[in-house]
């Protein structure tokens, strides 16, 4: 497997020393995947910006400092970059042995949530807060350990040459995986992430080959699942009402319907090349509420216009499009359903950000990937960015 | 384990992936399409939306002008007030809809919170005043009246009355300087509607939420001068309205100053003279109707006979204006509107129209030269004249022998004109006219004289009145002919049997149609204000002007001073020499006719007064009572409803009028201190150089100043008594009534 005192990885081409070695042929360095790397880091100094734009006047919450949003949005990035080293470091494969505890924490993680530890913000319970101004949100890290768990299972028998495609009985495994976690998120109850979740679970179980049966099975049944929720009144008032109001902002105008027509004005109002980085009055005038986490495109929007906020798209659409590829090329399913996971997760997360942004798509705390102000999701997807890349580093090149 | 062959992978999972990651770029792309549909299609709209958003409009409301009359007495201004003020917006956000809030307010001020409730709805077709038909975002006064120690517990207890506020304003302010009144010249306002707002917002002069505009008189007429411009600051605010950004401000524009020509103690005596003519016709009794005059309405005019140049106008029955300050209350609506009020919102002066009975007879004898009769022929003034089988009577059967045409308007001898209507309408073919145009003079004199259309006074809704020649007869009978078809009997009641004749025929000008007219009986309609421009115009020679209540607007710093200059809008049709010959008849009518009773010991010598008196007949009501007059600078005219006759009714009024004008003294003798307005006020009030405009103390009551010896209607010669309804023998053709004919339903004077 991989050395532990070296970045590069056994097995492939000699020693070199210094730098030369990192980007050598065959080194690490040079088969790393640039583009997710570059755009992700894109994504994430870009969101440094637009988090600071966001919050430098907002003294409610920024303790009369204006950096403190933006030193701390970039200190994320800092710790997701070396979680991602760590990553990529410890290979996707390695971890593929830790999964189970990796699982089993951050089980814990939401269950904890659960408990007097668990706190609400926004409406969501889903925030363990350690104290010093920290806190964590254990969901954002169970959309991984999901992915890895799923992957570990659907893929083993086919990895080992076994089975063409996992059988039934382990499809049934992997979603019973899914399922605890995800019932217990639902309890927080945090639907975004939730949402995010299901997703998940279907990109993978796309991605691992199982039976059309269970695909569709599981559509129907999510289908079944949010009617039974909504007829039963097993979700609040406020959640509903926040699924209703992004189509038609009267039916909540001073909650839901507001926050939706607030972002739809501001971003709308940034035309094709914006008011300019610190110059959207809706931002300025704070008129878009939790702009630097969940509404931070609404900064891009209006203060970058059309132009920055289509490049935050297509940065995205970078970082989806390489990992599709990895998914495609690696030859190993457990790979290959790692990244469709992460692919799913990342493409769900980001279009259900910017949707309801854009009003197309109902209102849910998500954070945007990189670009949202929030640790426990900078981490989590630099993490999967490390596994991303773990993927193509650990592709056999001598195919 | 690691070196796994690629040839491994199954289809199924390849082609999987491949549809995962076309969803995902669609996902990307609808993303775009709607970022570009919101950003570069709909990106105008938005960016609209968003400054609205951010901007925060102040509004500073401009000082409305001053109105004032013509020696600087402020007739119209503004004064602060407290303020005690509701927002609908804030109420409604409470539980009840602020019904608490109300109620407790209510109880601070002393109202029932019946009354406040009602002040804060909101008009709507089917919402009777008190409403507000402001902006609902606005504040909504409920009292402007609130003393210090009220709007004291309002603001200390601020979080007791969520959405209340008092604080000082200013508010319009009629002050009625020596007990005048002036209402319906002056006029109200009301705040602006949300249409106004609309219809004015491209204009050079957009309302604001906050104006209040002129509905009527000259607040009205004058509102863009006396409104001024609200400075208006604009800032750039947060979600809380924290100002974020320059504020950018137009500055307040004072509204001008309206100097009028009115003088407020003129127009003090006119009011008190109108109301007391009234009061006394009302003691006095009807013959023919078997009771008291009822002396519902009146007017009366007083106009510079050189310029047009209203001095007093007055309207009775009359109200308080300040009713209107600070929102009317249901009470007062009701009682200034409503079905059981005698409308004294109305200005009877301009829009009071009623058949001109006799005054009308100058109009007629300028009909009679035009038409080729001689001024000195001998016009028979028989007792009676006859038409077929109906039978015209002079008045009492009085009888002068051939006269003039100038002593037929003295004595107003019926009779006379008459035979000269009479003989004009066969002259146009009778009841079927010539092919080509009739010649009409006496419709057609009344035309020239400015009848059947408005004078063009500076007051908004002035009415037209009516002549009703051939033209209106078609049309009218066009509109009613059917109804007077089918309710019309040939032998019925006296109404059934006018109905069947106007079905028949009421489209043809008959023998007794102009005869009627001619004596200004009948369907003939004029209103005060058109009478004041035709003796003003016998007066000043012919020229007719046209009536103005502004004299000069001058802007609220003084600088700028927009004289309103006199305005003609005509000449009368005819000559020289026929207006001396009136002028002279008309003298007459003061010194021998039948307006002499009442102007006994009158220096006539000295003030030469013209006049001519009227009753006209009104079919169902006792008759109007007209009285024109005129000296060498002023008209007066007076009208009372169901009042008598036009020397009886406002002989006594008219002359007091004059005495406070001119000062003259019970005896005749003249006392120019005491003269309010012995020549007409030709100097606009001085503008001091801060921009304020000067004027003269005014006494407590002008009416006790130039009164101070008693009625000067005992007259010196003792002749006629001091108030009588019943005409005395001898004393002129006031009035008259016989039985009423077939062709004739308007009895003649």
């Amino acid at each position: 497997m991989t050395g532990a005192n070296s970045f590069s990885v056994s097995g492939y081409g000699p020693e070199r020393a210094g730098w030369t070695r990192i980007f050598a042929r065959d080194s690490v360095a040079r088969r790393l995947d640039w583009p997710i790397l570059l755009a992700a880091l894109a994504l994430s100094l870009l969101g440094s910006l637009l988090v600071y734009s966001a919050t430098r006047n907002r003294t409610e919450i920024n303790q009369g400092d204006p950096y403190y949003f933006l030193i701390r949005h970039l200190m994320n990035t800092g710790i997701g970059f070396a979680l991602m080293i760590g990553t990529v470091w410890l290979g996707h494969r390695a971890l593929r042995n830790a999964v189970p505890v990796l699982y089993g924490l951050s089980l814990v993680g939401v269950l904890l949530v659960l408990t007097p530890l668990g706190s609400t913000v926004n409406g969501a319970h889903s925030w363990i807060v350690l104290g010093g101004g920290f806190s964590l949100q254990p969901s954002e890290f169970v959309k991984v350990t999901i992915i890895l768990g799923m992957a570990m299972l659907l893929g083993a028998r086919v990895d080992a040459g076994d089975k063409k495609y996992p059988d039934h009985r382990t499809v049934l495994q992997a979603l019973g995986l899914a399922a605890v976690p995800v019932l217990v998120v639902l309890l927080m109850p945090d639907l975004g992430s939730v949402m995010v979740m299901v997703v998940i679970v279907l990109g993978v179980l796309l991605a691992s080959g199982a039976s059309n049966r269970w695909i569709f099975g599981l559509l129907a049944a999510g289908a079944f699942g949010a009617i039974a929720v909504w007829q039963l009144h097993i979700l609040d008032d406020y959640q509903i009402n926040r699924f209703a109001a992004f189509a038609n902002p009267s039916l909540d105008p001073a909650g839901v319907g507001y926050n939706t027509n607030q972002a739809r004005i501001a971003i709308g109002s940034g035309g094709l090349t914006g008011a300019g980085l610190f110059h959207g009055s809706q931002t300025t005038g704070q008129f878009v509420p939790e702009q630097q986490t969940d509404f931070v495109f609404t900064v891009a929007g209006e203060e970058l216009g059309f132009l920055g906020a289509g490049l935050i798209i297509c940065l995205l659409g970078v970082v989806l499009w390489r990992a599709c590829r990895i998914a495609r090329e690696t030859t190993e399913l457990y790979g290959t359903i790692v990244a469709a996971g992460i692919v799913a997760w990342f493409a769900f997360q980001s279009f259900e950000n910017i949707g309801m942004t854009l009003g197309i798509m109902p209102v849910t705390g998500l954070p945007l990937p990189f670009v949202s102000y929030g640790g426990t999701s900078m981490f989590a997807v630099w993490v999967a960015v490390g596994l991303l890349q773990s993927i193509r580093v650990q592709r056999p090149m001598s195919a | 384990m690691t070196n796994i062959p690629e040839t491994g992978r199954t289809p199924r999972v390849q082609i999987r992936l491949v549809v995962i990651q076309i969803l995902v770029l669609s996902l990307l792309g609808t993303l775009g399409g709607r970022l570009w549909y919101l950003q570069i299609r709909e990106g105008a709209a938005y960016q609209k939306e968003a400054s609205g958003n951010h901007v925060q409009q102040v509004v500073a409301p401009a000082v409305r002008g001053a109105i004032l009359d013509a020696r600087g007495v402020p007739l119209a201004d503004n004064e602060t007030r407290l303020v005690v003020s509701a927002s609908r917006t804030d109420l409604l956000k409470q539980k009840d809809d602020g019904k608490a809030v109300l109620t407790k307010l209510a109880g601070v001020l002393g109202m029932s919170p019946e009354e406040v409730m009602l002040k804060v709805r909101l008009c709507d077709a089917k919402t009777p005043q008190p409403c507000w038909n402001g902006s609902p975002y606005q504040p909504i006064p409920i009292t402007d009246e609130a003393t210090a120690k009220q709007a004291l517990q309002i603001r200390e207890r601020s979080e007791d009355f969520p959405g209340i506020t008092a604080e000082p304003e200013a508010v319009r302010r009629y002050p009625g300087p020596g007990k005048s009144n002036t209402a319906q010249v002056l006029g109200y306002l009301s705040p602006v509607t949300d249409d106004e707002i609309q219809q004015a917002k491209d204009g050079d002069s957009p309302y604001l939420r906050s104006d209040m505009v002129g509905r009527s008189g000259l607040e009205r007429q004058y509102d863009k001068e006396l409104r001024g411009k609200a400075g208006v600051t604009r800032y750039e605010v947060d979600n809380l309205g924290r100002v974020i950004g320059q504020a950018e401000s137009d500055a307040a524009e004072p509204g001008a100053h309206l100097v009028t020509s009115i003088d407020s103690r003129v127009q003090r005596v006119a009011e008190y003279e109108l109301d007391k003519a009234m009061k006394t016709a009302r003691q006095q009794f009807d013959k023919i109707t078997g009771e008291n005059y009822k002396a519902d309405s009146g007017a009366v005019v007083v106009m510079e006979a050189k310029t047009g140049r209203v001095v007093a106008m007055a309207s009775a029955p009359t109200y308080d204006p300040n009713v209107w300050v600070g929102g009317i209350s249901a009470k007062d609506y009701k009682a200034l509107t409503g079905k059981n009020s005698d409308y004294p919102l109305l200005n009877r002066a301009i829009q009071g129209q009623s058949a001109p009975g006799s005054t009308f007879k100058v109009v007629s004898t300028a009909a009679a030269v035009e038409a080729g009769y001689a001024w000195d022929g001998g016009y028979p003034c028989t007792s009676s004249y006859s038409v077929g089988n109906q039978v015209f009577k002079n008045f009492e059967g009085e009888s002068f022998g051939p006269i003039s045409l100038g002593r037929a308007l003295e004595v107003s001898c019926d009779t006379v004109f008459y035979g000269l209507a009479h003989n004009e309408w066969k002259k146009d073919g009778g009841i079927h006219p010539k092919k080509g145009q009739p010649k009409d003079y006496f419709f057609k004199a009344a035309h020239q004289f400015g009848l059947g259309k408005e004078t063009g006074v500076d007051l908004p809704n002035e009415v037209t009145g009516r002549v009703p020649d051939r033209q209106w007869k078609q049309s009218y009978w066009e509109a009613n002919k059917d109804a007077w078809c089918k309710s019309g009997k040939k032998d019925g009641s006296y109404v059934e049997m006018i109905a069947y004749e106007n079905c028949l025929e009421g489209n043809q000008m008959r023998a007794g149609d102009e005869i009627n007219y001619s004596i200004g009986q009948g369907d003939t309609l004029v209103t005060p204000i058109q009478e004041a421009v035709i003796y003003g115009a016998i007066a000043n020679g012919g020229t007719m002007y046209t009536p103005t209540i502004g004299k000069a607007v001058i802007s609220a710093d003084g600088k700028t001073v927009h004289e309103i200059k006199p305005k003609s809008h005509g000449k009368l049709p005819i000559n020289q020499a026929a207006i001396k010959g009136m002028d002279e008849a008309l003298e007459g009518v003061v010194t021998r006719g039948t307006a002499a009773w009442k102007f006994g010991g009158w220096p006539q010598n000295k003030i030469p007064l013209h006049a001519k008196t009227g009753t006209a007949e009104v079919y169902g009501k006792q008759t109007t009572s007209w009285l024109a007059t005129y000296s060498e600078d002023y008209t007066v005219i007076m009208t009372i409803a169901q009042a008598g006759t036009g020397s009886g009714a406002s002989g006594e009024a008219v002359r007091n009028i004059y005495n406070a004008m001119y000062g003259v003294q019970a005896d005749g003798s003249i006392d120019n201190k005491k003269a309010l307005l012995p020549t007409p006020e030709k100097n606009l009030p001085k503008v001091r150089t801060d921009g304020t405009i000067t004027s003269p103390k005014i006494s407590d009551d002008p009416v006790k100043d130039v009164l101070s010896s008693p009625s000067p209607s005992a007259p010196a010669d003792g002749t006629q008594p001091a108030a009588t309804t019943s005409p005395g023998t001898g004393n002129s053709n006031t009035r008259r009534r016989r039985p009423r004919r077939r062709g004739s339903r308007r009895m003649l004077t």
